[in-house]
């Protein structure tokens, strides 16, 4: 069953079409891979999936709940989890405080009971407390718990940023370029992590990146897109030798007479 | 009719004063993001630079063509120093800093020359020389003084010299192509400490020129002058859509003439409260203002 | 924390103040008592403006507005149905004390109430824009409800609120600062604190999250803008004379100052600098015409070397104070 369908999705920010008719799903529990040369509007893609452009055309649905129209903390609240290209961490606060910001939607006792410190209000703070600490010794994030989230190497931000995601409790998963500015070791750790909790969280997930050994290393399917048009799609062995996906981040191929 | 002919030169001839102190406002908007509260101030001292050349000069009980010029370019240049002082020492430290805290400076230089401008100048207002002589034109039925047109006379050559420096020389391409992006504009080799300093200079002129100009229309100054004109100014700057020249100068005298309707037609007490109803208007129904542009954040 | 013990805590914290509110106006001459009431009366807007500004991350500059819808509605209150009210109640056996602290409580909430309001038609249509446009807009609501007020002649218009019934005192400013500072502090220090402090790092990932930032933000104002109100009902009954003079955009200047000085994110921070702030004017008095100027230097000096303000985002931690303030927030 598709978890994820989008519709003949088109969209244009003024003149501009960035996303063209683009018809792709993808099944639950699926790694899905999404890929094109920078400006092909995968990030677009993202945005509009997760509420924050609306579509100009089409339709965007999660196991056939429409999702058009949302704003991103519904969207979020529907189930779907993102991170992005730079990693939007909250600066000023901890490692643990980040990640128990993304319980507090679903745990959070009523402004009233929190002023007045009542009964129930202090046994959802504990075990917001709890759970945070618990998903931070899963992530191998507990000895950092009390650093300031913006202290931490870059490498174990990113993990950090997809941490607090898989918080929020989600079906779906969107991981935008999470390899971005890892080295080889640090890639192939987090080839493992997404892996792990894609079995562990029960998640489908979906992946922007360009670093090709990620994306041919963990990827079930992939999908390939060029100025906002969805060029070719299929199992990663397929899209490696797809002649239109080599040509469009290449460019054609200069005929030898 | 006259009566409303009246109250039109009148709101558009407040409406060029408005314009030339928002053009400071919206340049420094421009090339900074900086809402510059003490922008009202420099127009304040800049009459206060009028007054005292024109003291010196005995222009008010000798007046001539060419000392009334001479205590207009004294003070512009009074005030194209002094915004470049302000800029330097005040805005430039925290220019990386984030906005609130560059705002709050903004505001603590305005207090300053408020009440510098207490302490030096006293507060008790002054009168301003009559540098040219007023004279009663009659055009057909209407009647105007000479000071509207003088008012808006100055108001226009300075406003097109100042198109022509920004669309027809080098410095004014460095301006815009700061305004557009200052990290870029400065990989390209643009000295934008250097720009936005001459930025600063042009629009303190600006206000400096306006405040003459009150100064000889009113004919009244006093330290806190520039509060409300500052102000409404900042407003009439937003309404045509803030970094934008054009829209400064459209703003200013939509302003300009709704202030004077409203005072004429409606009711005297909600003078200063038409600026704030404009203002949240525009912020509601269209914040870019009337000409400008959507700037997006990227995601 | 047991409820026991909290309920004794509080009975501490109450009694202390009531003991401050009977022993301090003897200890004390009447012009530091007025420095005092003033301060606690900034605190309560400094508090409250800092978890709009300081907490969430939103430009607003016209605080004072808030403040004066919040001290016109109680001086109406009471001015037109208190004194007749308390004089109904004497003749049923209400002893006056009574009736006076029971008006004056209404009068002050509904001034609250109806500064939350006031908060609420401000914030909704105005948290859609940006940091610098958020400023402007505030500050124009704050001058467009100063100049409504101005022209209310039933409470005073120009001439200003004369013969306002002079209940508040430095009990009930004390009472209410601890409130303030209370629920603040326990909004903070909760899951809510950290949805709030979500919004002023990164809108956009807040969203991802699933905060609905914009409530958010609508609650910050909302709240603020109620402690406000309630501010300037003490203000107006303690002066017992108001003129909106009081209420422009350098008061709301004033009180933004305080927060930034204190550090935006810190309670203790702005309840410090509101101290500092209402005593130094009043310091500074020998060399009075100089004092604004002193004074706007100082602002300028401080945001150049110290935009951070005294405490940052961090709370004054006294050593072992310090680790048992921390232990009364969140568990662990």
């Amino acid at each position: 069953m598709a978890l994820l369908d989008l519709d003949h999705v088109t969209h244009f920010f003024g003149g501009l079409k960035a996303v063209d008719d683009l018809a792709v799903s993808v099944e639950k529990g699926e790694l899905f891979g999404l890929i094109g040369p920078n400006g092909a509007g995968k990030t677009t893609v993202f945005n509009l999936i997760t509420g924050v452009y609306a579509p100009t055309q089409g339709r965007i649905c999660l196991a056939d709940r429409l999702l058009n129209g949302k704003a991103p903390f519904q969207v979020c609240g529907a189930g779907v989890a993102r991170t992005f290209q730079t990693t939007r961490l909250f600066r000023s606060m901890t490692v643990l405080d980040n990640v128990r910001t993304a319980f507090h939607p679903a745990l959070h006792p009523g402004l009233a009971s929190s002023i007045l410190r009542t009964r129930g209000a202090m046994r959802a703070e504990a075990e917001i407390a709890r759970r945070a600490a618990e998903l931070l010794r899963e992530f191998r994030l507990e000895r950092v718990a009390d650093r300031r989230s913006v202290e931490l190497p870059y490498g174990e931000q990113r993990r950090l940023e997809i941490a607090r995601a898989v918080a929020t409790g989600p079906r779906l998963l969107l991981l935008d370029e999470p390899a971005a500015g890892l080295n080889q070791t640090e890639s192939k750790e987090l080839m493992d992590l997404i892996g792990w909790i894609r079995n562990r969280y029960d998640l489908t997930v979906l992946l922007i990146e360009h670093d090709m050994r990620v994306v041919m290393g963990i990827c079930e399917r992939i999908a390939v897109l060029d100025y906002g048009r969805l060029i070719a799609e299929g199992k990663p062995e397929a899209i490696r030798r797809d002649p239109r996906v080599i040509e469009a981040y290449l460019g054609e191929e200069v005929p030898t007479s | 009719m006259q009566e409303f002919l009246q109250q039109l030169v009148n709101g558009v001839a407040w409406g060029s004063i408005y314009s030339l102190i928002a053009l400071g406002y919206t340049m420094v908007y421009g090339v900074l993001r900086l809402i510059n509260f003490a922008h009202g101030d420099v127009y304040m001292v800049g009459a206060y630079a009028g007054l005292f050349s024109a003291l010196w000069l005995r222009a008010g009980t000798e007046p001539s063509l060419g000392k009334a010029l001479l205590v207009l370019l004294f003070a512009m240049a009074v005030c194209a120093l002094l915004g470049v002082v302000i800029e330097r020492a005040a805005y430039r430290p925290v220019r990386r800093h984030p906005r609130l805290t560059s705002l709050i400076t903004a505001i603590g230089v305005s207090l300053l020359l408020e009440n510098l401008g207490i302490v030096v100048f006293g507060a008790r207002p002054r009168a301003f020389p009559e540098i040219v002589r007023s004279q009663r034109l009659e055009l057909g039925s209407i009647v105007i003084g000479s000071h509207q047109f003088l008012v808006l006379g100055v108001a226009l050559i300075l406003m097109l010299l100042l198109q022509l420096i920004v669309h027809r020389t080098r410095i004014g391409k460095a301006m815009r192509a700061v305004s557009f992006n200052a990290d870029a504009a400065r990989l390209m080799g643009i000295p934008t400490d250097s720009v936005i300093a001459f930025t600063f200079a042009l629009g303190s002129a600006l206000a400096a020129a306006a405040g003459v100009l009150v100064g000889l229309y009113l004919p009244r100054v006093d330290p806190l002058m520039g509060l409300i004109p500052g102000l409404k100014a900042f407003v009439a700057a937003v309404l045509g859509g803030i970094g934008n020249i054009p829209g400064a100068m459209v703003g200013g005298l939509v302003m300009g003439i709704a202030e004077t309707m409203v005072v004429a037609y409606l009711a005297p007490t909600y003078r200063d409260a038409i600026a704030f109803a404009l203002l949240i208007l525009i912020l509601l129904f269209r914040p870019t203002g009337l000409l400008g542009k959507r700037e997006v954040e990227k995601v | 924390m047991s409820a026991g013990i909290r309920f004794l805590r509080l009975l501490a914290i109450f009694g202390g103040i009531l003991g401050l509110g009977t022993l301090l106006p003897r200890a004390v001459n009447p012009y530091l008592m007025q420095i005092i009431t003033l301060s606690g009366i900034n605190i309560i807007l400094a508090v409250s403006l800092n978890l709009i500004n300081g907490f969430t991350g939103q430009f607003s500059i016209g605080h004072a507005g808030f403040m004066a819808v919040g001290a016109y509605l109680s001086a109406a209150f009471t001015f037109y149905l208190g004194r007749d009210g308390v004089a109904a109640l004497a003749a049923a056996g209400v002893p006056e004390g009574v009736a006076v602290s029971g008006f004056l409580l209404a009068g002050l909430i509904l001034g609250g109430l109806a500064a939350a309001l006031s908060g609420l038609l401000v914030g909704l249509p105005t948290l859609r824009l940006r940091g610098d446009y958020l400023a402007i807009a505030t500050l124009g609501f704050g001058e467009i409800i100063r100049v409504i007020l101005l022209n209310i002649d039933a409470v005073g218009g120009a001439r200003g609120f004369a013969d306002i019934p002079p209940w508040s005192n430095l009990t009930w400013v004390l009472v209410w600062s601890a409130v303030t500072i209370g629920v603040a502090w326990n909004l903070v220090h909760s899951t809510h604190g950290r949805a709030f402090i979500s919004v002023r790092e990164d809108e956009i990932a807040a969203e991802a999250l699933g905060i609905d930032t914009t409530r958010y933000k609508v609650v910050a104002f909302v709240l603020g803008a109620f402690f406000a109100g309630v501010a300037g009902g003490l203000f107006g009954h303690y002066l017992a004379y108001l003129h909106t003079n009081s209420f422009t955009f350098i008061k709301s200047i004033e009180v933004v100052i305080m927060v930034v000085l204190g550090g935006m994110g810190s309670i203790t921070g702005s309840v410090l600098a509101a101290i500092v702030l209402t005593a130094l004017p009043e310091v500074l008095r020998p060399v009075r015409e100089y004092r604004m100027v002193i004074y706007s230097l100082l602002l300028i000096v401080l945001m150049i070397t110290r935009p951070q303000g005294l405490f940052g985002t961090r709370e004054l931690g006294l050593g072992r104070l310090g680790r048992r303030l921390r232990d009364l927030s969140v568990a662990r």
